[in-house]
């Protein structure tokens, strides 16, 4: 691979920041994974100091053992965009012997649609261990890993069936973006989201909608990962101008707000126009709240629950919504983990030479979110979830479930 | 080291101790021109010795651009030069490709300049055989997308970096090889004569403060700017050498990947070359008196950043991390104005001292550019063959250089796949060039008295955008570790070193470079107090 290869246009802008590096190594310190292994040379090493090395050819494959959780990005105070520079150096490393097994696993709507018609065969699959060792052989995912649970039914199932809202509409309309998982493993967060948004007053649009790309992204698949965006953009546009886009997907939300422009360059005026509009869905909540319009009769919880901030919700800036939403209910105790990352950070967990490090980057959430509570952790993003109820055996929800609750409406 | 001639100590007059050396040359001055002329003449077979003041490659040779020419800047304004280049950059690529980068380069018409200059630097290739070949400014930006987007023509020559210390010293190596005897750090202080002939040199160790007699048959005397000041310790008539400052600047990091030039008449700011890490662009080029003092003026610092953003549009936003000035070694020709020096000879000058001053065994030369520096020395010492009445044919540009055995041309990737391979094993020292502790240590063993400038310039040490805000702390441990020195030198050549790399980041404190400078000053001055450091009785020069 030469310099005339692939060529990204985020990635001129990319490295130009690097020349915001002063060494500080704050960078270094806050790093997950560099913590727990010395295979990893460090956000530091691989982003701002190995760019000044790299001329299209890639020699320094450690990078891939970066998770891509963007801690480094998040706590640089100059401005490096580290972990976008090596997200780019990894797609120029597996450009030319792309896995097989990362191609399968980034492909999130494709999972889905197999598995949900099968569901329980599926789910039981996914349990038994000479079956998970085989794949473990064979696609190089690891036999512990988590895997999602497989539904009978999927979000576009349930919206067919259900009953038509009893309140009216009184505040306008939203879209609601589900996300790969949110439609086919995480039906009932999507469900819960879309009765709170209609709890509210909001008239929910449900477009069809494939899959955002991040887990081609953060595979170095840039080209798929760019049509697949591309096309949701389409989708999410097609519900109606200029309306807010909410979605309880965090990651996949973070793909549109900011990575697909910033780690591949993607300048398209369509994913300007969804970027502005998008919301994460508690950041939704707060924004209302804020402006005093989020009504606030919650029923009491007494409890106190762990949560956690995904590392991909920190990186879109906004801070931390659902903690502030979630102190409003009543009796409710919210614990913040204090953890920098869980360590799946999308598919980097599943994968049989990464689990063992992801599982040593989320041993002190585990063991925080257990001494909290051993019966409910909340957190936003889906396969953050799985990874603490798998590691920790706590199960894990997202925020919106508790609203939902404290609103009356589970 | 292996020794050439005889070395004994002898008692001085005033009861102290000379080394004595005697061998058929002395070669004077350790830049290219001097080491390729030691390696040359070892090759033909005569015992021989290099002097020099300070290091190898310290004075002008590497305080350039780090260009090897393709011949294409001399086209139209040098077609004699520009074929030697043409020439010489095969052959280097061929016996030192350790050394050298094949970056390509290309020529470009800014907007405003005059694109009928391409036409003529096309036909001028055509004439001197420099490979030449236009294409489409399509082409051009997308190989390099930092590049002007209005450039109207783009012509790709073989222009390729090439990094000035390891050139020197592998030709110092290759001559240790060949028996030659390389000290540096000796100061020449008197070329002694017996009536119309040179009988040896006189200089001093400046490391241990020893005098050394050599004796020998002739010197070649090859000191560049400083080459007057050396013909007159032979008490010869002045030689006018009219040093011809430039500047430059590194960039933080690889702008472009290959060598970018105006396609223009040469001119100040118009090449802009990828030389390990960084980018340099240079130069500029003001007659100044003495070469031992360079300015690196305010206003040609702000005429290079406007130059570089004809080339690549936001240079000024991008970092700078180091300038430096150089002198050219220009010796005076009467057919250009003396205040121009560009246009002076860059074509090798060799002033025969027979004719000019009645004095046999000494030849100065002067003039040239690192690309040709095989070649000249190849005539110099041609010159001094025929003079000794001897017929020794010249074969450097046949053998390779230790070093350069696998043929295989430097890459900029070299030091990150070294470092992706003892990375769980070893640690590293210089983040920023990426020089590993084994690197340092054994650098340090070669040579125990080195300074960490002299290690760094085979190293890279602290050349980096933190310019030794971190890895100067961790050299100073290592050399104390390894017993070389006692913990006052050890801080004064931690404060040498950082003395040094100031000269050349207060021209350019702007932007990124003044948080770093920043930074770097709270560690010194602030957490580590570096002035209240334990001082050695005398300041540490060397």
């Amino acid at each position: 691979m030469t310099s005339d290869g692939l060529e990204f246009a985020g990635h001129q802008f990319a490295r130009a920041s690097l020349d915001h590096c002063v060494k500080c190594t704050i960078c270094e310190t806050a790093c997950p994974v560099a913590a727990v292994t010395p295979l990893f040379t460090g956000p530091k090493f691989v982003g701002p100091q190995a760019e000044r090395f790299r001329n299209g050819e890639s020699v320094d494959h450690s990078l891939d053992y970066c998770s891509s959780c963007g801690t480094c990005t998040l706590v640089c105070p100059q401005g490096v965009q580290i972990a976008e520079l090596n997200s780019q150096a990894r797609a120029v490393m597996k450009s030319d012997h792309m896995p097989v097994r990362d191609q399968l696993i980034s492909r999130t709507t494709l999972m889905g649609m197999a598995m949900t018609p099968v569901a329980p065969l599926a789910n039981a699959a996914l349990h038994v261990k000479p079956i998970r060792t085989v794949v473990e052989k064979v696609f190089g995912i690891h036999r512990d890993a988590p895997m999602p649970t497989a539904r009978t039914q999927t979000l576009h199932g349930w919206l067919k069936k259900r009953p038509a809202p009893k309140k009216a509409p009184t505040r306008g309309t939203v879209v609601f973006f589900h996300g790969c998982a949110g439609g086919y493993f995480e039906v009932e967060t999507s469900k819960k989201s879309i009765e709170v948004l209609e709890h509210l007053g909001y008239r929910v649009i449900v477009p069809k909608q494939g899959c955002c790309g991040l887990a081609q992204q953060s595979n170095g698949l840039f080209d798929a990962a760019t049509a697949s965006v591309l096309q949701l953009c389409d989708d999410l546009r097609s519900a109606g101008k200029g309306l807010t886009i909410v979605s309880s997907s965090g990651s996949c939300t973070g793909m549109l707000k900011h990575e697909a422009h910033e780690i591949m360059g993607v300048t398209d005026d369509r994913l300007k126009d969804v970027a502005v509009r998008i919301r994460d869905m508690m950041e939704f909540l707060r924004d209302l709240h804020e402006a005093g319009e989020l009504p606030t009769d919650f029923r009491p919880i007494e409890m106190t629950v762990p949560y956690h901030a995904p590392c991909q919700l920190k990186s879109q800036g906004m801070g931390q919504p659902a903690v502030e939403v979630l102190r409003l209910i009543p009796g409710l105790t919210v614990v913040e983990s204090g953890a920098t990352c869980c360590g799946i950070a999308g598919t980097y967990g599943l994968k049989k030479e990464k689990y063992e490090i992801a599982q040593a980057v989320g041993k002190p959430l585990f063991d925080m979110v257990k001494a909290t509570n051993p019966d409910l952790a909340l957190c936003d993003t889906e396969t953050c979830r799985w990874q603490i109820a798998q590691s920790s055996g706590v199960p894990t929800e997202h925020p919106i479930w508790m609203i939902h609750r404290a609103y009356g409406l589970s | 080291m292996p020794r050439a001639g005889k070395d004994a100590r002898v008692p001085d007059k005033i009861g102290g101790f000379v080394r004595k050396l005697a061998v058929d040359v002395v070669v004077v001055g350790g830049g290219s021109t001097g080491a390729g002329v030691v390696r040359d003449v070892a090759m033909r077979g005569y015992s021989t010795v290099l002097l020099d003041r300070a290091d190898l490659g310290q004075g002008t040779t590497a305080r350039f651009h780090g260009l090897l020419h393709s011949g294409g800047r001399y086209v139209v304004s040098d077609p004699l030069s520009a074929t030697e280049c043409a020439d010489e950059n095969a052959i280097l690529t061929r016996i030192q490709a350790s050394a050298i980068e094949r970056t390509g380069g290309y020529f470009v018409t800014a907007p405003g300049d005059d694109p009928a200059f391409a036409d003529k630097f096309l036909a001028g290739a055509a004439a001197t055989r420099v490979p030449a070949r236009e294409i489409s400014v399509g082409e051009a930006l997308k190989a390099e997308p930092r590049l002007n987007p209005g450039i109207l023509r783009a012509i790709e020559v073989q222009d390729g970096s090439v990094d000035g210390w390891q050139l020197v010293w592998g030709a110092a190596r290759s001559a240790i090889n060949h028996g030659a005897q390389i000290l540096t750090y000796h100061k020449v202080t008197k070329i002694e004569r017996d009536a119309n002939r040179v009988t040896g040199v006189r200089c001093v160790d400046l490391k241990t403060g020893e005098e050394v007699q050599i004796d020998c048959g002739f010197v070649l005397n090859c000191a560049g700017p400083w080459a007057g000041q050396i013909a007159a310790m032979a008490d010869c008539e002045p030689v006018d050498v009219i040093p011809g400052r430039g500047i430059m600047i590194a960039m933080n990091h690889r702008l472009v990947n290959r060598v970018i030039n105006r396609c223009i008449y040469p001119a100040d700011g118009d090449i802009l070359v990828p030389v390990h890490t960084v980018s340099i662009i240079g130069t500029t080029d003001v007659k100044v008196e003495d070469p031992d003092n360079l300015a690196i003026p305010h206003e040609e610092v702000q005429e290079m950043l406007d130059a570089g953003e004809i080339l690549i549009p936001g240079f000024r936003q991008a970092r700078a991390v180091h300038a430096w000035a150089g002198a050219r070694p220009l010796i005076k020709d009467s057919r250009v104005a003396a205040a121009d020096t560009r246009h002076m000879s860059r074509g090798m000058a060799v002033i025969d001292h027979t004719t000019r001053d009645g004095l046999d065994g000494l030849l100065t030369i002067g003039g040239g550019k690192l690309t040709t520096y095989r070649l000249m020395a190849e005539h110099i010492v041609d010159a001094m063959c025929t003079k000794l009445g001897e017929k020794r044919a010249c074969h450097t540009a046949d053998e390779v250089i230790p070093g350069s055995e696998s043929g295989k041309t430097y890459v900029v990737t070299h030091r990150l796949e070294a470092r992706e391979h003892d990375r769980t094993e070893d640690q590293i020292i210089c983040e920023c060039e990426l020089m590993s502790r084994k690197m340092f240590t054994d650098a340090l063993a070669e040579q125990p008295r080195g300074s960490f400038d002299d290690l760094r310039r085979q190293l890279r040490l602290g050349m980096g955008p933190c310019q030794g805000g971190f890895c100067s702390l961790r050299a100073t441990a290592l050399a104390l570790e390894a017993d070389h020195i006692d913990v006052e030198r050890a801080s004064g050549l931690m404060k040498l070193f950082l003395k040094n790399r100031w000269i050349g980041l207060w021209p350019i404190l702007y932007g990124d470079q003044v948080r770093q400078t920043a930074l770097d000053n709270w560690i010194f001055q602030g957490t580590l107090d570096v002035e209240h450091l334990p001082q050695p009785e005398q300041e540490v020069e060397l």
